[in-house]
């Protein structure tokens, strides 16, 4: 007796050290995912937090008569109006003579400035003759530069922007003319290929239209499907089983197969339009299909059976039994798991990769069956532009997507928490 | 009438229908209502069913359909050069045709012929659509006016209304069925085409990947070379670096958060865990790609090692990382199956905490776990945008993580991405390699269910 106690005695120690460090294994491992969660989340937000305000320049731009008048699109259209840009941005800086010199003056203000100039003579043709302060966009190298992305230390040579570039830069920044201002073109703009142009409205558009149709079409059908399985399919039946096998795998099909039945029977078959929200709306429904199929089952399984023995026992049919006094009370539970079905689907790209949703689009899509794209393929596309300012550019739109993300999956969290009945 | 508005017209008849049925069987009733079979709402349904059902099919088969009748009918009228082209020019012919359709050109750049056959599909078009509005309207009339007609107050309505519920019920969970048969069906139809130009043995068993397809017959390297095994080795190496980093973290975090944490810190932590799995996959590919990858390099240029920018541990990691919820979570409710006798059974006989768990509730869990880490793998298997982004595009049959290797769902990205023909081997290799895809996670689920309910020790 005496010596069984001992020999547990003398492992005891070891056997608590093992204890305590298994504790720490376990602790080690939810660090280091929450540190892997924290710095995904801090990487892309210190990336991207700037990309929301952009360097905006004003110069005084004479608007020349002979130019501008008369002032319609059209005629504006043929107009010299980089040259008027031009011009003023020569007499701001009149010691400036080299050709390569004025070059890098002109690189100042974004390409996008002789439309700025544009909308401001269509919007005040009274002004036309005098000369007037306009706010225009910087240049992307200026803008990377005033959000201190440039290293001040690396040698000129291997800057884009150069040292007398800088100097202009302060010049006018102590005259005011050069601020930092909330950047509305990101949300406002399609595509671009010069990063301080580009924004997300196109993709913006495509992911909302994409999420209507996804959405349209998955609750009810998603709902139908568990209302046959969970209420009317006869038990151990061989075709029920079947279809119950058959969603329980499709909710584990890689997305892109997902794709590849995208192209080859919407766009192959029924010839549908490549590239539409419709058709990556269809998609996504049928990757979505699965999920919301599920929730909804379980969603009509919480449902207490006395519930429909008393709709029953009163005389109301199984239909009405389901439809006025079950899928009620379910509801919540049903719409908690589409909107997380809906969380998901907002995030897909690789199905719509396959289905050509890659375009370059600049013009917002006015139907389901214009072209566009979508808020992850955007990213995507983003990603892969050389150009430095796209970094930024990405990284804002990464946050944009998790905000919405975010949104959907509180509001999941909260219709359940305030809606669903506990038994 | 364009066909929206048409369907937007029919479901207002309906909806008159409703209303009319409603009242007609108020009417026949005398105003008892206990004298009808069905409730009085129930005729209405059955009204505007019988109104909008068979004219919507009418409308839905007739757009499916009409583009295609009223093509042959243009093409049978091209003067005869263009009728008898080989089919992949006439496929241009009805391209042009078609932007001439779209606005994207102008008639006065084609062939007059061309132009003149657009006008015609344009003016058939057009006529279909007024014969499919009378066409409609008439058959939605005349089964609204019948079905006002019958009511009666022996009709069965509500029976009739629940029968076109519960097919409409039976058709949604088909619908699951359909889209199997149509990704098998799909993707089959391409792969097999695939193989008629390329062996399945040389793709099976081939060592070199390169889809290359010439321009010219006689260019070098003409004939593309699509052997799979570098593609295999590359996906099973990146998913077995992300199975090294999600299981243990995975498993360890779902260990701790059941057997140990307090039930506030479970509160907390596990919602956020789950954040990983919120994250869209295109977000991980953008980190890999920008934050690890870079810093890998660095990291290895510091230690010596020459670590390719696009390496197979960057995406590998970054995988791990997007699986560790899915592990946990699957964790977590295996180990809460293990019933509470048997936990207390172990303490009873004097066991810590953490020999109990190693000794009595993992092996008990076992079953679920394992099929946890196989449903793991078979999502890392699938998974696209992380390896688009952060892994190679170059075939390389290597085992060293540190080289950039190519994933399966790379290449069918990288061959279907931008413009192609259907009639590729290029674009076909992609459904062969969606095929193998589609079987390889097909049959890791089927696995993993299989060992659940096999293995899983029944309790209660």
């Amino acid at each position: 007796m005496n010596k069984t106690l001992e020999t547990v005695q003398a492992g005891l120690a070891r056997r608590r050290r093992r204890e305590s460090r298994f504790r720490w294994y376990g602790r080690i491992a939810i660090f280091v995912s929450l540190a892997f969660l924290a710095m995904l989340i801090v990487s892309i937000v210190a990336r991207g937090h700037k990309a929301f305000w952009q360097t905006e320049i004003a110069i005084d731009v004479f608007l020349d008569p002979e130019e501008l008048t008369p002032p319609t699109r059209e005629h504006l259209a043929k107009a010299d109006l980089t040259g008027l840009i031009k011009q003023s941005l020569r007499q701001m800086f009149p010691e400036v003579r080299q050709r390569r010199r004025k070059r890098a003056l002109y690189r100042l203000v974004s390409s996008a400035a002789p439309y700025q100039l544009r909308d401001y003579v269509l919007a005040h043709p009274d002004r036309i003759g005098q000369t007037v302060r306009l706010w225009v966009l910087a240049g992307a190298d200026v803008d990377l530069y005033q959000k201190g992305y440039v290293d001040p230390e690396t040698p000129e040579s291997e800057r884009r922007i150069k040292d007398y570039q800088i100097a202009w830069l302060r010049k006018l920044e102590s005259e005011g003319r050069l601020v930092l201002r909330f950047n509305r073109g990101f949300f406002l703009n399609g595509d671009s290929r010069e990063p301080e142009q580009a924004g997300i409205q196109v993709a913006f558009r495509g992911s909302l239209y994409m999420m209507v149709v996804t959405f349209a079409l998955s609750f009810p059908l998603g709902i139908a499907a568990a209302i046959y399985l969970e209420e009317f399919a006869p038990r151990n039946n061989v075709w029920v089983d079947l279809i119950e096998i058959n969603i329980n795998n499709l909710a584990a099909v890689p997305s892109i197969v997902f794709g590849l039945l995208g192209l080859a029977v919407f766009i192959g078959w029924f010839g549908l339009p490549r590239s539409t929200p419709l058709v990556g709306g269809l998609t996504l429904t049928l990757m979505t299909l699965p999920t919301v199929i599920i929730a909804s089952r379980a969603a009509l399984k919480a449902v207490p059976p006395s519930i429909r023995y008393a709709a029953l026992g009163i005389g109301a049919s199984r239909v009405q039994t389901v439809f006025h006094h079950v899928l009620p009370l379910a509801m919540p539970g049903m719409l908690t798991g589409a909107i997380i079905g809906m969380a998901r689907a907002l995030g897909e790209t690789a199905p719509l990769l396959m289905i050509g949703m890659v375009a370059f689009i600049v013009d917002p899509p006015q139907s389901l069956l214009d072209p566009a794209t979508a808020l992850p393929v955007q990213i995507y596309l983003w990603a892969d532009s050389p150009e430095r300012g796209f970094v930024e550019r990405t990284s804002a739109a990464i946050i944009v997507l998790l905000l919405f993300l975010g949104i959907m999956n509180l509001a999941a969290v909260l219709l359940r928490k305030r809606l669903e009945r506990r038994w | 009438m364009q066909p929206h508005t048409l369907f937007w017209m029919l479901l207002g008849l309906a909806a008159y229908g409703y209303y009319l049925g409603r009242k007609r069987a108020l009417t026949v009733s005398g105003g008892e209502i206990r004298r009808l079979h069905s409730l009085p709402d129930y005729y209405g349904y059955y009204v505007a069913l019988w109104c909008a059902l068979p004219a919507l099919a009418i409308l839905s088969l007739w757009l499916l359909l009409d583009d295609k009748i009223i093509l042959r009918w243009v093409l049978a009228e091209l003067p005869p050069a263009y009728r008898n082209l080989p089919p992949d020019r006439l496929s241009l012919t009805v391209n042009v045709i078609a932007n001439l359709l779209a606005g994207e050109r102008q008639a006065n750049t084609v062939d007059p012929a061309l132009a003149e056959a657009a006008e015609h599909y344009r003016h058939l078009k057009q006529l279909g659509y007024h014969a499919l509005t009378v066409l409609v309207f008439a058959c939605a009339t005349a089964a609204l006016t019948w079905a006002h007609r019958r009511i009666s107050p022996t009709l069965r309505a509500r029976n009739r209304v629940e029968t076109v519920v519960r097919i409409a019920l039976v058709a949604s969970s088909v619908l699951a069925i359909l889209t199997t048969i149509g990704i098998v069906l799909s993707v089959l139809f391409e792969a097999l085409r695939f193989f008629e130009m390329v062996s399945p043995l040389e793709f099976f068993f081939g060592l070199h990947w390169s889809p290359q397809i010439a321009i010219r017959a006689d260019q070098v390297g003409a004939s593309g070379s699509f052997g799979f095994i570098p593609l295999l080795t590359g996906t099973l190496l990146i998913t077995a670096i992300a199975m090294a980093v999600a299981a243990p973290l995975g498993l360890l975090s779902a260990i701790y958060l059941s057997e140990f944490a307090k039930r506030r810190t479970r509160a907390i932590v596990k919602p956020i865990l789950e954040v990983l799995a919120g994250v869209p996959t295109v977000v991980y590919g953008f980190f890999a790609a920008l934050v690890v990858a870079p810093w890998l390099r660095d990291l290895g240029a510091r230690l010596g090692l020459s670590i390719s920018s696009e390496s197979a541990l960057a995406a590998g990691l970054v995988m791990g990382i997007m699986i560790i919820p899915f592990v946990s979570s699957l964790t977590d409710d295996a180990l809460t199956a293990v019933p509470r006798s048997l936990r207390e059974g172990a303490y009873g006989l004097g066991a810590t905490q953490a020999e109990t768990i190693t000794g009595v509730l993992l092996p008990a869990a076992l079953p679920g776990i394992v099929s946890g880490l196989l449903l793991a793998v078979s999502r890392a298997i699938g998974e696209t945008m992380i390896v688009v982004m952060a892994a190679g595009m170059a075939a390389k049959l290597t085992l060293n993580p540190l080289e950039s290797v190519t994933t399966i769902t790379v290449q069918i990205v990288a061959l279907l991405v931008g413009d192609q023909e259907f009639d590729s081997p290029k674009t076909l290799a992609a459904f062969a390699l969606g095929l193998t895809l589609f079987v390889v996670t097909l049959a890791l689920n089927l696995v993993a269910l299989h060992v659940i309910r096999k293995y899983r020790e029944q309790y209660e």
